[in-house]
């Protein structure tokens, strides 16, 4: 047992600078001293007396940075939603990693607070927001103590608050969190829960939250990831940030690998020119699958995403082409399972995620997921029925019509259709290994209900 | 002691001022009720109505969406598996079934010392380290079985009392800004436009 992380950041691929991770294995990276002396502020320094708030936000266009916390979005033009002239506005940052798989959110907050504070005040500068909201997952309790301690010490260092360095500037942090559901990282189930409500989604449209977020005012909701990577961008330009990585996704990007690999861990590789093969067998990454066995598939972003088979390792870390191969980057969450995984079980622990967290707004999910986990949870069991894999399928389409990539919505928001994302992986390329528990040929399970 | 004590108040307030709606500060001032009494109870919930300016019943609509949030008493160290796919994948349900024998509770369930709940919870974000678990929201990483036991016989002898806070509490700092510090901006110009 270890109460430290592993993390590696390795040199492997001269591209890639350490953008984000750099204090992470810096013991005082986390105080402001240990954050100043490395260069921290100089950014937001730059951004305040050299740069109009426009030129921040080309800086970031040109960077063509896309949001790290699950779609993609490029984040200059998020920011370039507000509409004009509508103030107040608010930035909402999005702490609240649950996705299951993804871990690296927290280790930036727990190892790096500094670094989000400072891109945080870049985006405000940056958009013209009055306020900003850090909202961090209720279950983080390191990370809000270390994001308490850092806010207070730059609140006195004159960083954050009244007349920010000096210039007339001034802008305020107020640090919140939640208390337990995955949904609330949804960015209008955020604001909800930010206006001290169930963390149930909105309906969009009307509620863009660029044009009617917090309080109904215009709002941006960026990702933990995404905000930090912001004093590097102004720090070193747009243009050499776009430098790294490929033309369609840039810069470097933090991605946990869990499951069945020698060494899991959190990488910050290049997007775009790294694959799957080299995160997964590369021996300064992972170094192959455990025990030497095969892969039999794995999730490459998220609980939320199709999965991949071997015929996709050599897909590199893209944002298009993942997409063109039929799942998603997502929250950069990778999770392996090599050929002892049992894939009926794995594909009910994940359907029960969804079941325990839809918030039960939309019929569709709430309705939809409960029926999915008893319906493999009664495989597992043994009881399953000849006609139950048909039945998993015909609810899956109620839930997503056609089970298609990117998948069709019933529902408000994404949470419902993510539910169909392992069944409909798993269906299709394991079918015998339902039919086997169906049968009565595989060897029941005590799976723990809901 | 149910209600908020005075020391809370005054905590409670600053909270509330650091938002230009008061609502938006329930979440962060239930947490606030569950440090004080190691769950949420209803003369807290009251109390904080009073102070946001809601009904209790909206405080409570809103506490029981989320599962940090409880409402009777648990044991003094929560214990939270995670049995999440990249969890389950590395001996995570092991795990559970081991602890469950150790503490003779199933998930949901607390020791009849009043020492320990044991949940069997979603990812908590620690997915290279698996099987983790938090007690009382800290992390322990690569639980053995015996690794578990250790844990409960520390917690059980108090040897982890300057680490592991009862439950209830999580971040041991607070945000705390001087009045000239800060800049109130965001409450300002929402006080326009809620005036309009």
């Amino acid at each position: 047992m270890s109460d430290t992380p592993s993390f590696h950041v390795p040199g492997l691929v001269p591209t890639g600078p350490k953008m984000i991770t750099s204090r992470f294995d810096q013991a005082d990276g986390h105080t402001f001293d240990g954050y100043v002396r490395t260069g921290g502020y100089e950014a937001l320094k730059r951004a305040l007396t050299a740069l109009t708030p426009q030129q921040v936000t080309d800086e970031v266009k040109t960077a063509e940075i896309q949001g790290r916390g699950g779609a993609g979005f490029p984040a200059g033009t998020k920011w370039g939603f507000c509409p004009p002239g509508v103030f107040p506005r608010y930035l909402v940052i999005n702490g609240d990693e649950s996705e299951p798989g993804t871990y690296k959110d927290r280790l930036l907050m727990e190892l790096d607070p500094h670094q989000l504070i400072e891109g945080i005040l870049i985006a405000c500068y940056a958009i013209g927001a009055a306020q900003a909201f850090l909202y961090v997952r209720g279950e983080m309790a390191l990370a809000q103590e270390r994001l308490a301690q850092a806010l207070n010490d730059a609140y006195g260092h004159g960083m954050v608050g009244r007349n920010v360095l000096g210039t007339d500037w001034s802008v305020d942090i107020t640090l919140t969190w939640g208390a337990g559901a995955y949904i609330v990282g949804e960015e209008t189930a955020l604001i909800e829960s930010l206006e001290g409500n169930r963390g149930m989604p909105r309906l969009k449209p009307p509620f863009f939250p660029a044009a009617k977020g917090l309080y109904l005012q215009p709002t941006i909701v960026n990702n933990v990831e995404t905000l930090s990577n912001l004093p590097w961008i102004v720090a070193n330009g747009g243009q050499s940030f776009h430098d790294v990585g490929s033309a369609t996704s840039t810069g470097m990007r933090m991605f946990a690998v869990s499951g069945h690999v020698n060494r899991p861990g959190v990488f910050e590789v290049p997007q775009g020119v790294t694959t799957f093969r080299q995160l997964f067998e590369a021996p300064e990454y992972c170094g192959g699958i455990r025990g030497g066995r095969q892969l039999k598939a794995f999730i490459p972003g998220g609980a939320s995403a199709m999965w991949f088979f071997e015929e996709h390792l050599d897909v590199p870390l893209d944002k298009p082409t993942v997409d063109k191969a039929g799942s998603m980057l997502g929250s950069g969450a990778i999770v392996v399972m090599d050929e002892t995984t049992d894939i009926v079980k794995a594909c009910w622990r994940i359907v029960r995620f969804f079941a325990r967290e839809s918030c039960g707004k939309c019929t569709p999910c709430r309705e939809g997921t409960t029926w999915l986990e008893r319906i493999l949870a009664r495989m597992l069991e043994g009881h399953g029925r000849p006609d139950d894999l048909q039945l998993l399928l015909d609810v899956c389409d109620n839930i997503s019509p056609g089970l298609a990539w990117p998948p069709r919505q019933t529902t408000i928001c994404p949470l419902g259709p993510s539910a169909v994302s392992p069944i409909a992986s798993a269906v299709k390329r394991f079918p015998h290994e339902f039919e086997a528990y169906v049968s009565g040929t595989a060897t029941p399970q005590e799976p723990a209900h809901v | 002691m149910a209600r908020l004590s005075d020391a809370n108040v005054t905590l409670a307030r600053e909270i509330i001022g650091r938002f230009p709606r008061p609502k938006s500060a329930l979440i962060p001032l239930l947490h606030l009720a569950q440090e004080q009494d190691g769950y949420v109870t209803d003369e807290a919930m009251s109390h904080i109505a009073e102070l946001v300016g809601v009904t209790p019943a909206e405080v409570y609509g809103t506490a029981s969406f989320y599962e940090m949030f409880k409402f009777e008493p648990v044991g003094r160290y929560c214990i939270n598996i995670c049995t999440n796919i990249s969890c389950q994948l590395d001996g995570a349900w092991e795990l559970l079934h081991h602890a469950e024998e150790a503490l003779g509770v199933k998930p949901g369930g607390t020791t009849a010392d009043g020492l320990f709940t044991l949940e069997d919870v979603e990812c908590i974000a620690a997915c290279t380290e698996a099987p983790a678990l938090q007690v009382n929201y800290r992390y322990r990483y690569k639980v053995s079985h015996a690794d578990f036991d250790k844990l409960i016989d520390d917690l059980r002898s108090g040897r982890l009392g300057h680490e592991v806070p009862p439950h209830g509490t999580l971040a041991r700092v607070r945000q705390h800004v001087a009045p000239e510090r800060w800049a109130g901006t965001g409450t300002e110009a929402q006080a326009k436009v809620d005036a309009r």
